[in-house]
């Protein structure tokens, strides 16, 4: 019978493909996920930081910041994988068609990239945190769990891109999906100022932003404690995640089926 | 017995209002090379998508090595090769690596599968190209490539739709040979083309499709001499007076058609009737006396206008 239900082989060898491809420019790719957090931690962080002018709940404004920071950057690292990198392969290269005529199904190759997409989302918040220790951001061991929450978060991320992957007409779109979508999710999901003092229903809608969840697990596992009232414990901003990431996991290979198997 | 390789009855596939595939039947045999043949938009790419499993038929039942499409695809997938009509190789990585990515699809062991890689470039002369970055390579080199690579999982049916299209004539022959090798090395060949020459080489079997049905199955020489007198004689440069006077050559002349300045007259001695034409004072330009092919039977039944 055919079945829906990935299988982890298959899709771990979809895994691979990108991986492969993704390691012939590892040297360039790789860098500017250094490069890019530096930037922004010195000019918003160092910079704005010093005319904010007083501590954010008991932080250096650029403390504060680091560990949303590092969020922000795994987002987008696994944000770009499943939109206009997926839309090339899919449409463009015909990777996806590739794949398919071999033993791997449509549902495999969903899985895989998503995975890709975490991974990928993983090694530019890795890289973040790396930075961010080195510049003297993060405070606590505990930070080595930052790595598995970037993947969360990530592969969150990726469900919601390849979701609109699955829907969208055509390239030009995902302009959209950035702009509408994922930079106001990173504006106002308390990772630049806190939500405490904003009003009521803008705390209300952030409850729903995978982002606010992000930045509050990750200022625990960079700094050691919980920062601001409105954050959960850590492992409840972590089960927030999960929740999603389960919710949203049948989605986009249902709606990448309709669209592509015809 | 095994099962046949292919086994269609009342294939069909709808696209919305669209019917692209109206209910056909066919048997490919084993160690045989099975031609779609028929003008863009007969339905030929259908087919294969629907036997490769990339598509799944409204209608009808599709067994492919007497397994159902619809609930076996990756049994099926395991065990057939997949040429498609556009190049879809990995274009950023080189030539080995696209075999090596694509047998991991397989689980191909990493040894097996560059020993086979190897195999096969050499087979398809690529062997001094193993580290080239694909978009380098020519258009006839990536064809080749597509096809070792459909190669790389020992298929029991290799499905190639429209292998030379677009290549030069001696991409295309080189094409020719190593498919005819493939087929005495008793790999099932399930193709598609427009190109009647190419059909006439390679297939023992092929249908004529048009408008989504099989208008004729049969060998290729035994379809045409069925069909059609033996020869032709061409007139060039023929005007509407032309036409008029050779419908009055007499049963000489068993078939006519007109395509754009040019009268062909189908008849079993082209010798006596060019005599008649001459004598009957008919205008044109130039003559060619030839076999009827193919080409004669195919635009004689799907019609000589462009069909989009």
């Amino acid at each position: 019978m055919t079945s829906w239900v990935p299988s982890p082989r298959r899709a771990f060898r979809v895994w691979q493909r990108n991986a492969s491809v993704y390691r012939r420019t590892w040297k360039t790719n790789i860098l500017p996920n250094f490069f890019e957090p530096l930037l922004y931690l010195l000019a918003i962080g160092v910079g704005l930081g010093a005319f904010v002018g007083r501590q954010i709940e008991g932080l250096r404004y650029a403390s504060y910041l680091a560990p949303a920071l590092a969020a922000v950057s795994a987002t987008m690292g696994a944000s770009f994988e499943v939109t206009w990198n997926a839309y090339v392969r899919i449409h463009m290269d015909k990777i996806w068609e590739a794949a398919t005529s071999t033993p791997v199904m449509l549902q495999d190759v969903v899985l895989g990239e998503l995975a890709w997409s975490a991974s990928r989302g993983t090694i530019y918040g890795t890289a973040f945190l790396v930075v961010a220790a080195l510049l003297g951001y993060v405070d606590t061991p505990l930070a080595i769990l930052a790595v598995p929450a970037f993947a969360l978060l990530a592969f969150v991320f990726a469900l919601l891109g390849m979701t609109f992957t699955a829907l969208v007409p055509t390239i030009d779109f995902y302009s959209f999906y950035f702009t509408l979508f994922v930079t106001p999710l990173t504006l106002f999901s308390g990772v630049y100022f806190p939500l405490e003092r904003m009003p009521g229903w803008l705390q209300g809608v952030a409850w729903f932003s995978p982002l606010r969840h992000s930045s509050c697990l990750l200022r625990v596992l960079f700094l050691g404690h919980r920062v601001g009232a409105t954050c959960a414990a850590a492992p409840l901003e972590a089960l927030w995640l999960a929740g999603a990431a389960v919710l949203l996991f049948p989605l986009p290979a249902l709606l990448l089926r309709r669209r592509l198997i015809r | 017995m095994p099962p046949e390789p292919v086994e269609a009855r009342g294939l069909v596939k709808r696209f919305g209002e669209t019917t692209a595939v109206a209910g056909i039947s066919f048997t490919v045999s084993a160690r045989q090379c099975f031609g779609f043949v028929g003008p863009n938009g007969a339905g030929k790419t259908t087919v294969m998508r629907m036997v490769s499993c990339a598509s799944p038929p409204t209608d009808g039942v599709l067994e492919v090595l007497g397994m159902n499409v619809a609930t076996s695809p990756r049994l099926i997938k395991a065990r057939l090769g997949v040429v498609p009509q556009d190049l879809n190789l990995d274009t950023a990585v080189s030539v080995l690596e696209n075999l090596a990515i694509y047998a991991r699809y397989f689980d191909i062991p990493r040894k097996v599968a560059l020993e086979r890689s190897l195999k096969w470039l050499d087979f398809f002369k690529l062997s001094g190209r193993i580290d080239w970055r694909v978009n380098d390579l020519s258009g006839g080199m990536k064809r080749r490539l597509l096809i070792a690579r459909g190669l790389l999982n020992e298929p029991d049916v290799l499905l190639l739709d429209e292998p030379t299209t677009g290549l030069d004539p001696q991409a295309r022959h080189l094409i020719w040979d190593k498919l005819r090798q493939l087929k005495s090395e008793g790999v099932t060949l399930l193709l598609t083309t427009h190109y009647m020459d190419e059909a006439a080489q390679l297939c023992d079997r092929l249908v004529i499709m048009h408008q989504g049905r099989i208008l004729v199955e049969g060998a290729p020489d035994q379809l045409v001499a069925d069909r059609l007198p033996p020869r032709v004689l061409e007139l060039r440069g023929a005007t509407d007076e032309t036409r008029v006077l050779a419908e009055r050559l007499g049963p000489v002349v068993e078939n006519l058609a007109s395509q754009s300045d040019r009268l062909l007259l189908y008849t079993r001695d082209s010798d006596e009737l060019l005599a008649k034409v001459r004598s009957a004072g008919l205008p044109f330009a130039s003559t060619l006396s030839r076999d009827s092919s193919l080409e004669d039977l195919f635009l004689m039944l799907t019609g000589r206008s462009l069909v989009e």
